[in-house]
């Protein structure tokens, strides 16, 4: 099977970048996944995060899928988490992602368009 | 939800809670008998009679939350609406089955979409779930499964980034091709 081979290499080149990962402190985002979270549009959100991570390498950060807090209304939520700081984006869209990435987890700038205190206080 | 895909993403979110180790998601479509069948059947902690008799109305659910569970009822409503049934069994400490009919050619019968999608998001889980995926096609037949995948991978990780990508594609390819097939 040719596709499997390919997954070999897949392997083969991550098995060389694990040893040049060090222990680095990481960005963890996490995507409401439940019905609400879903139904508003959180799975192409997700994607869009592990697109972009995936092309630009970035090894330290995870994304996971989570369940709902019960905010339904001003879902896709997600958490950026780092360190100790949790910034917590709603209504988050696939343009949000771009930015969330590159002015957040890359520039250290929290996006205040998408944060959740201009919904909730 | 406009894709059957969500769906199935939203119900794997219940045996995901449920401890599941293993989720098992099999498609039969069946153009001739104008058949298109979702199964999903898990190992996790299953329910009891008396919240299995409750789990499909909208306003129960076991999270605190919030006082609505939809998931499952609007799983079944979008089968019901394709004059399609829905079955759901379970027992406690063994899992939980749930079966979708639709009628295929149904104008209500939603696509599948991107399966692709749900699939990479149910193995971000943080619990590493297994995932067998099955899809039939009139007799063509495609597996995906996370526990041969493991075998090739060693010791990197299912949730390592690239591997995520050639499983998206790997899906996507799989599916087009026992479709094609039919076709020609």
């Amino acid at each position: 099977m040719k596709s499997l081979d390919d997954l070999k290499k897949i392997r083969d080149a991550a098995q060389k970048k694990v040893t040049m990962r060090g222990k680095n402190e990481g960005t963890r985002v996490l995507v409401g996944m439940a019905t609400c979270g879903i139904s508003a549009g959180a799975r192409p959100v997700m994607n869009k995060f592990v697109e972009e991570i995936a092309k630009r390498d970035m090894n330290t950060v995870t994304v996971t899928p989570v369940g709902c807090i019960g905010e339904c209304a001003i879902e896709p939520i997600v958490e950026v988490l780092q360190g100790e700081e949790r910034t917590t984006y709603c209504k988050v869209t696939e343009e949000a992602v771009e930015r969330i990435i590159n002015e957040h987890i890359i520039g250290g700038k929290v996006v205040a368009d998408y944060v959740i205190g201009k919904y909730r206080l | 939800m406009n894709e059957l895909s969500l769906h199935i993403l939203d119900i794997c979110q219940n045996s995901i809670k449920a401890n599941a180790s293993l989720i098992q998601i099999i498609i039969e479509e069946n153009t001739f008998l104008n058949q298109y069948k979702i199964i999903i059947k898990d190992n996790g902690y299953g329910m009891n009679k008396k919240t299995l008799s409750s789990v499909a109305d909208p306003f129960f659910t076991t999270r605190l939350t919030r006082k609505v569970g939809l998931g499952i009822s609007l799983f079944k409503m979008a089968a019901e609406m394709t004059e399609g049934s829905f079955v759901i069994e379970s027992e406690e400490n063994i899992g939980t089955v749930i079966t979708a009919y639709f009628s295929h050619n149904h104008i209500d019968r939603a696509p599948l979409g991107d399966i692709e999608e749900t699939m990479s998001i149910l193995i971000l889980n943080e619990k590493g779930i297994d995932i067998y995926y099955e899809h039939n096609y009139n007799d063509k037949t495609f597996i995906f499964d996370t526990r041969e995948i493991k075998k090739v991978l060693e010791d990197i990780p299912l949730t390592d980034y690239s591997v995520i990508m050639w499983i998206k594609n790997n899906i996507k390819n799989g599916i087009e091709n026992i479709q094609k097939e039919e076709s020609n």
